[in-house]
């Protein structure tokens, strides 16, 4: 999931690969790279896995998207040969966005308008809380970062159902609001409601958000921010001029990583609302995935998420790298 | 009294809004949790309201307990197995892949790292589709269940252990075992002697990552899972919350939770006693905590 993505970003460690990678490819060979088999025999078997159950299966999902289905047993059947490919289930999909018969359109946008105020919901919620943990806790820093990244460790199904817990009709959040049975608040939460699943997506994902705004914010030279208050800055202007710029890398990267995940979640949704009124796309992957006939159908908009996440994944790829030559 | 003007133009004011919301975020995201646990020591059949306190839906109640209720403690056996089975695998193939990658130089192990980093970043639903249609399309021996959630589980989690060990491999350079090498050291005795030992943190800490992240899957597991039997608890939680559960469910995911802290907490604290006294380890529970 989200959750080791975020980890890494948090300390920084996905940019250094990459970056050694580049350097590595550059430098002349050293002396234990000479002559020893040891390194092809090390990495062999795990290249082949990653052939055989990564690459292959992934040529696989193109052989049953462009495939054919059995017109009896409703089943796919590949098609090995890219030269017979057939787009037709691609098309369908396409036809069916937009227009008249537009049964995904109400779906994509939806998806886009709850992920994008969710992770707008996220980063409010946790620059404040990573900037008070890096830079403002003094010697309780140890604890809150264990209390910050104990929501890692909490099975992301179990924290959906505390909430579905709390949210029943009799649940603690109606008992709250009534206070104490003054006014009689009868909400049914789980039915449906778009703030419920943007708030369930909030609750889900900050935490992975949290870290690496906190690597960012930790990381930051403490003399330049103080430079700017010698200088004649105010707060807000220092905060705006200097600490914002400072960390605009690191925002763009924990934006993205907490959105990017959301692209795919259907378990939200189903959880606190199974409604089809708060349905996302990836509840139209899993619902088509589960119904005979439509695994074409379903293989097609894994691609078209994927097609969407690949651009701001390069972007993330590119602004880390610029954020670490930079500093 | 002074004004609110002076007070927030004061430069050394205590920053109590930054403290507000900080704690009011935690106890947002501790309390729930926290509520559901409590819920599952509840003594009637309410989720909601509290009946006084029993061990009932761990083990007190005859049918319906985690101890006695079979779907119950299938699917917490199968997240444990599922875990262990698929931290002995990742680790080592995973381990030796970024040892061999470091220390091998052209256009295959190039895009073998690639491919790498590759499955490190696609959402994981895509590998979840693609393996579910090579396992229930292609007439292949491997069938959906255990078989077929391990090699998903591997095929997803390899990438993490070969991260960890290759920046690991990165920060301390070649100088060591070219010093071992000098001294008369075969490649593999100098591999095995000097590189592992130093190597041995990250290889540690990656298989408590792997291990606390392949109980808390979701998405893989669940469209490889053949039937209920090999439904782990994430799986099982998913499928009844909505549909009247009893507090048995809430102890299901309490009994989990408890066992991936253990995790963490015995890692963290071996963790920091393999790494006491060097300084090239990143240090302290923010190291562990950024790894983590």
């Amino acid at each position: 999931m989200a959750q080791r993505l975020a980890c890494l970003q948090g300390w920084g460690i996905l940019t250094p690969v990459v970056l050694t990678e580049v350097a590595a490819q550059a430098k002349p060979q050293s002396k234990r790279a000479r002559g020893s088999a040891l390194g092809p025999a090390l990495a062999v078997p795990g290249i082949i896995w990653l052939l055989l159950f990564f690459l292959a299966p992934l040529y696989v999902v193109l052989a049953i998207v462009f495939g054919r289905t059995d017109p009896i047993f409703r089943t796919a059947v590949p098609v090995w040969n890219p030269l017979q490919w057939n787009p037709s289930q691609v098309n369908y999909v396409l036809s069916r966005i937009v227009g008249d018969n537009g049964i995904f359109g109400p779906a994509l946008l939806r998806t886009a308008i709850y992920v994008l105020l969710a992770g707008l919901l996220c980063l409010l919620l946790a620059f404040p809380v990573a900037y008070y943990v890096a830079r403002l806790s003094g010697r309780w820093k140890g604890l809150l970062l264990a209390a910050l990244i104990a929501p890692f460790w909490i099975s992301y199904m179990m924290r959906m159902l505390a909430w579905v817990n709390l949210l029943q009709d009799d649940g603690l959040v109606n008992r709250l609001f009534s206070l104490g049975g003054f006014f009689d608040v009868r909400t049914h939460w789980l039915t449906g409601q778009p703030v419920v699943v943007v708030l369930g997506l909030v609750y889900g994902y900050v935490a992975y958000m949290i870290l690496p705004l906190y690597a960012g914010l930790d990381r930051l030279p403490q003399s330049t921010l103080e430079a700017a208050r010698d200088l004649g800055a105010s707060r807000f202007a220092s905060f705006w001029r200097v600490t914002l710029p400072m960390c605009r890398p690191t925002i763009v990267a924990a934006v993205l990583l907490t959105c990017l995940p959301m692209l795919g979640d259907y378990f939200t949704s189903d959880m606190l609302s199974a409604s089809p009124k708060t349905a996302m796309v990836g509840n139209l992957i899993n619902d088509s995935v589960q119904s005979p006939g439509q695994t074409g159908q379903a293989g097609a908009l894994v691609m078209l998420v994927l097609l969407v996440a690949v651009v701001p994944m390069f972007y993330y790829v590119r602004v880390t790298a610029r954020g670490d030559a930079a500093s | 009294m002074r004004g609110p003007v002076a007070w927030w133009n004061d430069p050394w004011r205590p920053p109590r809004i930054l403290v507000a919301v900080t704690f009011g975020y935690l106890a947002w995201s501790l309390i729930p949790v926290l509520i559901a646990v409590i819920f599952s020591f509840n003594d009637g059949r309410s989720r909601t309201v509290w009946q006084g306190f029993s061990t009932r839906w761990y083990f007190g109640d005859p049918v319906k307990s985690v101890w006695h209720d079979a779907a119950l403690h299938t699917a917490l056996l199968q997240t444990l197995k599922l875990g262990v089975i698929t931290t002995l695998i990742t680790v080592p193939l995973g381990v030796m892949f970024a040892i061999g990658i470091d220390r091998w130089r052209g256009r295959l192990p190039a895009g073998a790292n690639l491919l790498m980093l590759v499955s490190f970043v696609l959402p994981e639903v895509l590998l979840a589709v693609a393996l579910l249609f090579v396992v229930t399309s292609l007439p292949l021996p491997i069938k959906l269940g255990t078989e077929a959630q391990v090699l998903g589980l591997v095929t997803f989690q390899i990438a993490y252990p070969a991260v960890l060990v290759r920046a690991r491999l990165a920060t301390i350079g070649t100088q060591y075992e070219e010093a071992a090498m000098d001294l008369g050291a075969s490649p593999l005795a100098a591999l095995r002697r000097v590189t592992l030992p130093m190597l041995l943190p990250a290889i540690f800490a990656s298989t408590v990552l792997v291990f606390a992240d392949v109980i808390d899957d979701f998405v893989l597991v669940r469209y490889l899972s053949g039937n209920s039997s090999t439904e782990p608890v994430s799986v099982k939680i998913y499928n009844t919350a909505r549909a009247a559960p009893t507090p048995a469910l809430n102890a299901l995911a309490t009994l989990l939770l408890f066992a991936a802290l253990l995790a963490i907490t015995v890692g963290y604290l071996v963790y920091r006693r393999m790494t006491r006294g060097d300084n090239t380890a990143a240090g302290g529970i923010a190291a562990f905590a950024g790894e983590a």
